[in-house]
């Protein structure tokens, strides 16, 4: 290992310039011209527009233009896209909604866009947009995941009778019922999976540029798949061909799955650019983003574990509503089929699993994936199953888990899914050793007498990332292919630029890739740089999500490096006089097999380009390589949380005083980095576990639109962290890079309300565990065995 | 935001010159809630008044038993003071819990108490130490202050100069906060004076702060957590929002007021 290379802990080079307020985000972009774009959002979850009105803000102080879904219908721009198409159990299409960027005809959510002021500021908008008279006849409105495809519900798409967008189901009924009429024990669950607002620090933004000379649009926008984003645009909504529309997402500020999709806001500024002739810029506030944001979760799930006398699995049984909000997000679809009913074998041998998924609409807000996307939802389900289980038929809980332990690989389970490497024992062994399990008796003894409860709650998780190949998400019905880019441009001087069709918006690839480069050439890491983010410079991508950077877009760097390699070898065995199979390349020499003859990776670049020892017919000149890149299979990071809270019963204020990861993550590229995601990782999912709480009201009103009722998570609502690894490498990309990225987000609810449920003696605790909620159940837990 | 006109006197007099005139005039003093109001909407004042220059009405004093702060006089400047801590030390603990740096750096007591938000802290150690607020026209006791969710007895053209706090003989406030805002979700504030125990509660009622007479007459027998133990608070009264119902408000209600007892110094 080389001092910044794979598996250092580099401090992350593009630091500085973020925490000194030099990053370069959407909105400190300015256009010579600009104007602001202000969008008046639906006040009503409900509504029929029945006129909009907008005369006398178009008198107002600055007014540029003022637009609605008519313009927009007028100019045949086409609507939002859903673009993985699933099929319901009878072989019937999903039934998609139309999703206009700008309402046409009725409004479905609070915060549905109904217009758009453009104005000199965005001071002066907001006042024109209060002079823009709609007349709504306010519809009932349907907002509760379990009841809204109930008879009695208000439709809220023509297309999607009883709100029912898909009723899709994986894996063998037959089988799975067999299983469960033969089981000694079933364990059961009612499950609600809340729905969580993403909050990346930087809000969404997006600037519309049209160069009438050459009638060419760009488009700045904070987005983690600007090339994605170029193709929708392009493609499917139509606003100009993809050779006439650069996306450029320079510094993105967060966006945990958020930033993926493409929203009608961005649509709006690239194509009320040319139609104002200015360029056009809008900025979320944090109140849009709570409105607007595509939202996370949100599934309602009953779920059954079968198991045999010695307390071996049998079978699983799963039945779940999620809730896709009032229209289809870009990969909503997927994201509680694909990527959620797959991993309901968790870490397990499962011989038999069912599960079934209805989609439905309802008047809220969009949901699409979030941070572990359907594999936080699948592993909490499997996770409370197993360590209900546990308490139920009087086992430990990790001792459970052991005997139910896949251990040998490759598996195959029956939901799709090969798992490639693992070791899952492994795992549980070191997380139990860290956390002193064996010694959680006494400190739950210590304890009680200061009049606390104190629980532990285990989690042993697995997901899927890389999300990958692309001929295996085709054939699931994914609209895109699901590989990488990559290409490496030597300088002549030796200096290095890798173009990469991931994005970068908080992982650290410009220091992480710059390791994988930095080893690989044997060259310091300051001449490497990385180019991410403009379509214009990178030919094509597929993005940032699914801690699919690492086990994809590094791969596809190592591929084109391959290739750099094979070149330079020839070029050397020209400047050196000998056959390039006997060049050797090693920290950035290249020497003759048996002589001293060396020379270095820059000089055999400034030769690649003079081309003074070659002719152009037997070596083209220059040192440039790109790569595609696509998986051979999903990867699989798997690993055990331990969670320990202790609860003040009074009150159910419950402190986590312990936190246990041990994460197989394959090869680590940076230690350090690693680290940080999975701290990030908890964090998050401390917060679905114990704080943020998204509330609808019955007239579908966003009750929790603020931090004044939205609780993100804070240092002090965390511990420190014991953050340990184990290393199984993946083999299904050359790194052997297995993804960091969701797995904390993904381990830890469960472990949480596995440890408070411990603590309470009741397994009734809902997500997120308040105060309230958590004093609520201790108190029905003592009544409990007061009566018995 | 809205336009409006701003103005910066430099005394209370002339502040309340602007503020005689009208034109939908609101007083800026600290402005933790009033700015977000304004910069989502919510509040459109015609003239903003910043009191922020007017010196006479920061600093902190003892006048005997007596606690005087301005009512400029930031919840930092108030849990840092070595008088407050002499005098009255639940009340710079009080503050030193209010919000987080930020607020406490910008927010006043007189801010606080001008607003009453049924959540805030101050207004529980003002009906708990039976404090007096003093305006540019009168002195109004607490128990006549806070009027209702964000009402108080204040009139037209009033400013509020100063609250004086009697000493107690030793007092504590017990917040459990709403997770989220970090407001009080239920804060008790008990103080065994001279002339009894009051106990005040902020965070619980759906009319703003308010006295427990029942918790105070078994405190007054004997200044003892258990002495409130079988006392029932019920919940008629009290909010229920999607952080707490009132079932759980008044337990917390009870909880608060042991651990505020036990506290008390």
């Amino acid at each position: 290992m080389s001092v910044t290379g794979i598996g250092a802990s580099v401090r992350r080079r593009e630091d500085l310039r973020f925490i000194t307020g030099k990053g370069r985000y959407t909105d400190d972009i300015n256009q010579p011209g600009q104007a602001c774009a202000y969008f008046l959002r639906s006040p009503h979850a409900h509504a029929r527009i029945e006129k909009i009105d907008t005369s006398a803000a178009a008198g107002m102080p600055g007014v540029v233009a003022i637009l609605t879904g008519d313009d927009i219908a007028k100019d045949k721009v086409g609507g939002l896209i859903c673009g993985w198409a699933i099929t319901s159990k009878d072989g019937s299409a999903m039934k998609a909604g139309a999703h206009p960027a700008l309402a046409q005809g009725k409004v479905r959510y609070v915060g549905d866009q109904v217009a758009v002021v453009i104005a000199e500021t965005l001071a002066e908008a907001k006042d024109a947009a209060e002079k823009v008279a709609v007349s709504y006849e306010v519809l009932p409105a349907s907002v509760d995941t379990a009841r809204t495809a109930a008879a009695g519900a208000a439709q809220i798409h023509d297309v999607a009778p009883n709100n029912t967008i898909y009723q899709w189901h994986l894996g063998d009924k037959a089988a799975t019922d067999a299983a469960f009429a033969k089981a000694a024990h079933v364990t059961r669950l009612e499950i609600v999976n809340n729905r969580l607002v993403p909050n990346p620090m930087e809000p969404r933004a997006a600037i519309g540029d049209y160069d009438a000379g050459t009638q060419t649009f760009t488009l700045y926008t904070t987005s983690q798949n600007p090339h994605v984003a170029r193709l929708v645009l392009s493609a499917f909504i139509g606003i100009a061909p993809e050779h006439k529309l650069r996306v450029i997402a320079p510094d993105v500020g967060g966006g945990f799955g958020s930033k993926i999709f493409i929203y009608a806001e961005e649509t709006v500024c690239v194509w009320a650019a040319k139609k104002v002739g200015r360029p056009v810029k809008w900025t979320s506030d944090r109140t849009e983003a709570f409105l607007a944001d595509a939202h996370g979760r949100d599934h309602v799930t009953h779920a059954e574990l079968a198991l045999d006398g010695a307390g071996k699995i049998l079978g699983l049984r799963v039945k779940t509503t999620a809730n896709l909000g009032a229209y289809m997000s870009t990969f909503s679809s997927s994201v509680p089929t694909y990527l959620y009913a797959p991993l309901l074998s968790g870490q397990y041998a499962i011989p038999a699993i069912y599960a079934e998924v209805d989609a439905v609409y309802t008047n809220t807000a969009p949901v699409d994936a979030y941070r572990g996307a359907g594999r936080p939802e699948a592993t909490f389900v499997v996770e409370r199953l197993i360590e209900v289980a546990a308490r139920e038929t009087h086992r430990d809980p990790a001792d459970l888990r052991r005997q139910n332990f896949i251990t040998k690989f490759p598996h195959q389970t029956p939901v799709i899914m090969t798992y490639d490497a693992g070791d899952y024992a492994g795992a549980l062994d070191k997380a139990l050793k860290a956390a002193d399990y064996a010694g959680f008796a006494a400190r739950k003894a210590a304890a009680a007498r200061k009049g606390r409860l104190r629980g532990i709650g285990l989690c042993a998780y697995i997901e899927a990332c890389g999300i990958a190949p692309s001929a295996a998400v085709g054939s699931l019905g994914a609209g895109v292919g699901l590989w990488e880019s990559a290409e490496v441009r030597v300088n002549p001087v030796g200096t290095v630029e890798i173009l990469t069709g991931s994005h970068s918006h908080g992982q650290g690839h410009e220091t992480t890739f710059a390791q994988l480069v930095s080893g690989r050439l044997g060259i310091p890491i300051e001449n490497v740089s990385i180019v991410h983010g403009d379509t214009d410079k990178v030919q094509f991508g597929m993005g940032t999500y699914g801690s699919r950077s690492g086990a994809v877009g590094m791969s596809a760097i190592s591929k084109a490096l391959d290739k750099i390699e094979a070149k330079a070898k020839k070029v050397a065995g020209y400047v050196l006089e000998a056959s390039s199979e006997d060049i050797e390349f090693k920290d950035g020499k290249f020497t003759v097999k048996g002589t001293d003859k060396a020379i270095d990776f820059g000089s055999i670049a400034l030769q690649a380009y003079i081309a003074h020892k070659f002719s152009g017919q037997e070596l083209e000149p220059g040192l440039k390589e790109g790569a595609f890149y696509d998986p051979t299979n999903f990867t699989f990071p798997a690993g055990v949380h331990v969670c320990e809270v202790e609860i003040d019963p009074d009150t159910g204020a419950t402190r986590i005083e312990r936190w246990t990861a041990v994460d197989d993550f394959g090869v680590l590229i940076n230690p350090m980095i690693v680290e940080g995601q999975v701290h990030g990782g908890i964090a998050q999912g401390v917060g679905q576990a114990m704080l943020e709480n998204t509330v609808y009201n019955a007239d579908g009103q966003l009750v929790t639109a603020s931090y004044m009722d939205y609780q993100m998570p804070r240092a002090d609502d965390l511990p420190s962290f014991t953050v340990q690894t184990i290393e199984t490498r993946c083999p299904s990309n050359p790194l052997g890079i297995k993804g960091c990225g969701e797995a904390g987000a993904i381990a830890a609810p469960a472990a949480v309300i596995n440890a408070i449920t411990d603590a309470v003696g009741h397994e009734n605790v809902a997500m997120p565990a308040t105060p309230q909620v958590v004093w609520r159940a201790a108190q029905s837990a003592a009544t409990k065995v007061a009566a018995e | 935001m809205y336009a409006f006109n701003y103005h910066r006197p430099d005394s209370v007099s002339a502040a309340a010159a602007i503020l005689a005139k009208g034109g939908d005039a609101k007083l800026l003093a600290g402005g933790q809630t009033l700015i977000p109001a304004m910069k989502l909407r919510l509040a459109s004042p015609g003239e903003i008044i910043d009191l922020g220059r007017v010196s006479e009405l920061t600093g902190i004093s003892t006048e005997g038993k007596v606690l005087v702060i301005g009512a400029m006089t930031p919840h930092a400047m108030v849990a840092g003071s070595p008088a407050v801590k002499s005098a009255v030390p639940a009340l710079a603990e009080l503050a030193h819990m209010i919000g987080d740096p930020a607020v406490r750096a910008r927010g006043t007591i007189g801010g606080s108490i001008a607003n009453n938000d049924p959540a805030a802290d101050y207004p529980a150690a003002c009906l708990g130490l039976g404090a007096t607020i003093v305006t540019n026209k009168q002195e109004i006791a607490a128990d006549a202050f806070f009027k209702g969710i964000f009402e108080t007895a204040l009139g037209d053209g009033e400013i509020i100069t100063k609250v004086k706090f009697p000493a107690p003989e030793k007092a504590a406030y017990a917040k459990f906060p709403n997770p989220a805002s970090r407001f009080a979700l239920v804060g008790v504030f008990i103080a065994k004076t001279g002339s009894g125990v009051r106990v005040a509660v902020t965070g619980a009622g759906s009319n703003g702060v308010f006295r427990v007479p029942a918790l105070e007459a078994a405190l007054a027998k004997s200044f003892t957590p258990e002495a409130i133990a079988g006392v029932k608070v019920g919940s008629d009264g009290l909010n229920s929002d999607i952080h707490a119902d009132a079932a759980y408000r008044a337990h917390l209600i009870g909880v608060m007021a042991k651990r505020a007892v036990a506290a008390a110094h």
